[in-house]
């Protein structure tokens, strides 16, 4: 018998639960045990397994019930996904076995994704270890609000509160620092069936729902209707007469007699019909979760992967973006490679610009100094996509903000949106800095010439940090170094640039409008032009104007000199300091020197003077 | 939004990404019930048409009422079919008697698989789902097969916001699984609500047997019952303990029997 068995069929909406946790913290034991103590298993089913227990002389276990490939039943470990069915009294149930090994986190994550709610467990004997933390990562990070702790095998621990407690305050630390609250930590034993359907007589102080009680307060999840309207674009019939846009609601309403705006091509059109076939009669209106086909009154060129929104509210279109992401890869997500990115149905190339942090998914310690995250690991980064894409931030509409990494043919990473930097100014800047290098009249000097007699590359240091960590203090110590050792350097401030350069404007509006950045940006590269290493300190400048003056004075490099006595930096900076490897001047420069001449920016004078 | 109409907006959206994304896809009509919603939806995503080939594999075994009704529907509904058939196994005299997995692998598995390479299809559409046994409740939406037409069910893509699988080298294919999510009863249900004309072999003839799964005639056993429409099924269905495929005769030969033959390509 190959049943995948659930005794009743299913009628009605079933709810989307996912069970993750660590390698033989007895999730499909907990499974098995829900669907026996539900009455679930269709006749025979039980005694089927208990067959195939006695032919390959092992006791039974509840586990088997679901681990349907014989693989998983000879190692007795969940390898893939599995989605079995069961019902309470308020509603059936498709629950997913996630696979709690460290090499199936693609399954746990397939399995996660797709959930409305999450059961966590954690053996009660061995307590919180690495997948539980990955697994409730990954959880925030996968969006899921509706989350239970299961302690499992109390049993073990012959029903001690004393150890509930210890775990749940552990994990709720954990889970606080990620931002998340679970709803509930319950103590059971899935061996046992104690607090999952019925009530444990040996855990009488603890007072909560069981299991199955849980599981009927977790609420089903509703399309996103009130949000603005998405609509992106799966693809263009032309069956017969009408040309029909199709795709899926993603969010919010739209009607007949609409305006709609389609990103990133920016073209605008007016909703003549909402088609349908087989259907009582021709709706009037779409919303979210429908898959649908719309008609407009003109024929615009749009095609798959454009974005149809009110005019009102458009989605966020820009090239340049921050995510959190995860990587299931073999091979390391890295920087500077090229991946393809899919985003509803847009499929863009993208580059990863910056790792702002990469981050050990199972210690959520940072990874200091990493350009590449291995399989398993996530980061903070920045993503660069060749043309532009259409989103929304995933706070807002997650629906929208949220994509795969595809390396090769497969599917390898996924990422949530929480910021991006704006395409008019990644455009202004750029268009200046293009017009700029393609009207300049180079001299007969070129920047080998200059290098060659200098001794060095043309640089730009940045010294950033709070206001008093010693920022200027090092910058003024670095130029003269330098200018000893018979370097080009230059000190270049910002209230520099401000009181003479922009003495023409009012303050506040040099430094909102970016000015600030711009002017700083273009004198600068006027000095790496002549071929100096320009210093500067800056409290004015944030991350954000980082990237905009390295757009202005690309290709010379930037070297980001970090103060700072935080645990994380903020960014990538290519140099960290605490405030007191900065005080001490020799060393700190020393530090510095030694960075510019690994880097092969300080290549020493090739003559003597 | 009821279940079904949610169930239904799942579908249209996967077969809408397959059409999208694969130039040469074709769809499998086994003539059940399944395969035949399938088709119904594809008639939805496409707005009473339907684009893509349907593939029958004809192990020259089915019952013969089920090929009358594919001829009718498919003229009716305008549809293109390619059928299949391993005429060299027939030939060879391949029958259930030499063994049920080996028959099924012989006219069903190569069956299949001599048409797509014929036809050059690079995705295949399926009426499977996740509820019918354990190893396609381990299924992805987008399911890749190799060269030897192999299912690697330890190492599948991952599958995350309807992000799907689309990308493939050369020589190998996708199985895409629209109805993965339904039930055996959601199904019946939808059926029910469509009014999708269903062959006839599913409802109680005079000796009060019916069939609940269909496929040869000499493996696939009929059940007890008096469900003589769609609504006596669905209330029979409610109240039943046994499995779907309890009346197919391969999926008992082996302890992993089905497990065998999906990961050499079999449906």
């Amino acid at each position: 018998m190959g049943s995948n068995g659930h005794k009743d069929p299913q009628s009605g909406r079933q709810m989307k639960l996912v069970i993750v946790g660590h390698v033989d913290h007895g999730k499909s034991t907990l499974v098995g045990r829900l669907m026996a103590d539900t009455d679930s298993l269709p006749t025979g089913k039980l005694d089927f397994i208990k067959d195939i227990c006695d032919q390959q002389g092992k006791t039974f276990e509840f586990a088997f019930l679901l681990d349907a490939l014989e693989e998983e039943q000879k190692q007795g470990i969940t390898i893939d996904t599995s989605q079995i069915f069961f019902k309470t009294k308020k509603r059936p149930y498709v629950i997913i076995d996630a696979p709690g090994h460290k090499e199936f986190l693609k399954n746990m994550v397939t399995g996660a994704a797709n959930a409305e709610a999450a059961l966590l467990l954690i053996d009660a004997y061995e307590g919180v270890q690495e997948q539980s933390r990955r697994h409730g990562y990954l959880l925030r990070l996968l969006g899921m609000k509706q989350v239970a702790v299961v302690v499992n095998k109390m049993d073990l621990v012959k029903h001690d509160p004393e150890v509930f407690y210890k775990i749940k305050s552990e994990y709720t630390d954990f889970l606080q620092s990620l931002g998340v609250e679970a709803r509930e930590y319950i103590p059971v034993s899935a061996k046992l069936g104690e607090n999952i359907a019925h009530r444990s007589e040996n855990m009488t102080w603890y007072q909560g729902p069981t299991v199955l009680e849980m599981l009927d307060q977790f609420e089903d999840k509703l399309p996103e209707v009130n949000q603005p309207f998405r609509l992106p674009l799966q693809d263009v019939y032309k069956f017969d007469e009408r040309r029909i846009l199709a795709g899926r609601v993603e969010s919010g309403t739209a009607k007949i007699g609409d305006e709609v705006i389609f990103s990133p091509s920016n073209k605008k059109g007016v909703i003549k019909s909402i088609e349908g076939w087989s259907v009582d009669k021709k709706p009037k209106t779409v919303e979210a979760s429908q898959s649908v086909g719309i008609t407009l009154t003109e024929q615009i060129f749009v095609e798959r992967g454009d974005v149809a929104t009110l005019v009102s509210d458009p989605p966020i279109v820009t090239t340049t973006f921050d995510a959190n992401v995860f990587w299931m890869g073999k091979k390391h997500l890295q920087k500077g490679e090229s991946y393809l990115i899919k985003l509803t149905t847009q499929n863009v190339e993208c580059e990863v610009a910056r790792f702002n942090k990469a981050i050990d998914a199972s210690t959520l310690e940072p990874l200091p100094d990493q350009d590449f995250i291995a399989k398993n690991d996530v980061a903070e980064l920045t993503l660069r996509t060749r043309q532009p894409i259409a989103f929304d931030l995933f706070t807002s509409i997650a629906e929208t903000g949220r994509f795969v990494l595809v390396d090769e043919y497969d599917v390898c990473g996924g990422g949530i949106i929480t910021g991006f930097t704006p395409l008019s100014e990644i455009d202004r800047y750029r268009d200046e800095a293009q017009y700029r290098d393609s009207h300049w009249i180079k001299g007969a000097v070129t920047p080998d010439m200059r290098a060659y007699r200098n001794g060095h590359q043309a640089a730009m240091i940045l010294i950033t940090g709070k206001a008093g960590v010693g920022k200027a203090d090092l910058a003024g110590h670095l130029e003269e170094k330098l200018f000893h050792q018979n370097f080009q350097s230059y000190l270049l401030d910002g209230r520099n640039i401000q009181v003479g350069l922009g003495a023409d404007m009012d303050q506040d509006k040099y430094f909102s409008d970016g000015e600030a950045v711009r002017r700083f940006g273009e004198v600068a590269k006027l000095f790496v032009d002549a071929g100096h290493v320009v210093i500067s300190t800056s409290n004015v400048f944030n991350q954000e104007d980082h990237s905009n003056i390295s757009l202005l004075v690309e290709p010379t490099p930037i070297v980001e000199i970090q103060v700072t006595n935080d645990k994380f930096p903020k960014g990538k900076p290519e140099i960290v300091m605490t405030t007191e490897e900065a005080a001490n001047h020799e060393s700190a420069v020393q530090k510095v020197l030694d960075y510019l001449k690994d880097q092969k920016i300080l290549t020493g004078h090739n003559y003597s003077i | 939004m009821d279940h079904l109409t949610e169930l239904e907006n799942q579908s249209v959206y996967i077969l809408r990404e397959a059409y999208k994304n694969f130039k040469n896809l074709a769809m499998l009509w086994s003539i059940g019930k399944d395969s035949t919603v399938l088709l119904w939806l594809a008639r939805k995503a496409f707005f009473g048409h339907c684009p893509i080939p349907l593939v029958h594999i004809d192990t020259s075994y089915k019952i013969p009422s089920m090929i009358e009704y594919r001829d009718k529907y498919a003229q009716e509904w305008g549809l293109n079919l390619v059928v299949g058939q391993n005429k060299k196994a027939l030939a060879e005299g391949m029958n259930h008697e030499k063994g049920r997995i080996v028959c099924c692998e012989a006219l069903k598995t190569q069956g299949l698989s001599q048409v797509m390479e014929q036809e050059g299809y690079t995705g295949l559409i399926l009426g499977i789902r996740r509820d019918e046994e354990g190893t396609r409740a381990k299924e992805r939406y987008f399911s890749p097969r190799d060269k030897n037409f192999e299912w690697n069910f330890k190492d599948q893509p991952p599958e995350l916001w309807d992000q799907f699988k689309t990308t493939f080298a050369d020589g190998t294919h996708i199985r895409i699984h629209p109805l993965l999510h339904w039930t055996e009863l959601n199904v019946w249900e939808y059926i029910e609500k469509e009014k999708i004309p269903i062959i006839d072999l599913y409802f109680a003839n005079e000796e009060g047997r019916r069939y609940r799964s269909l496929g040869c005639a000499p493996c696939t056993g009929s059940i007890e019952s008096n469900a003589k429409n769609v609504r006596e099924i669905i209330e029979e269905l409610k109240d039943t303990s046994s499995s779907e495929r309890s009346g197919r005769a391969q999926d008992q030969e082996d302890t992993y029997a089905m497990q065998k033959l999906r990961a050499r390509g079999y449906m």
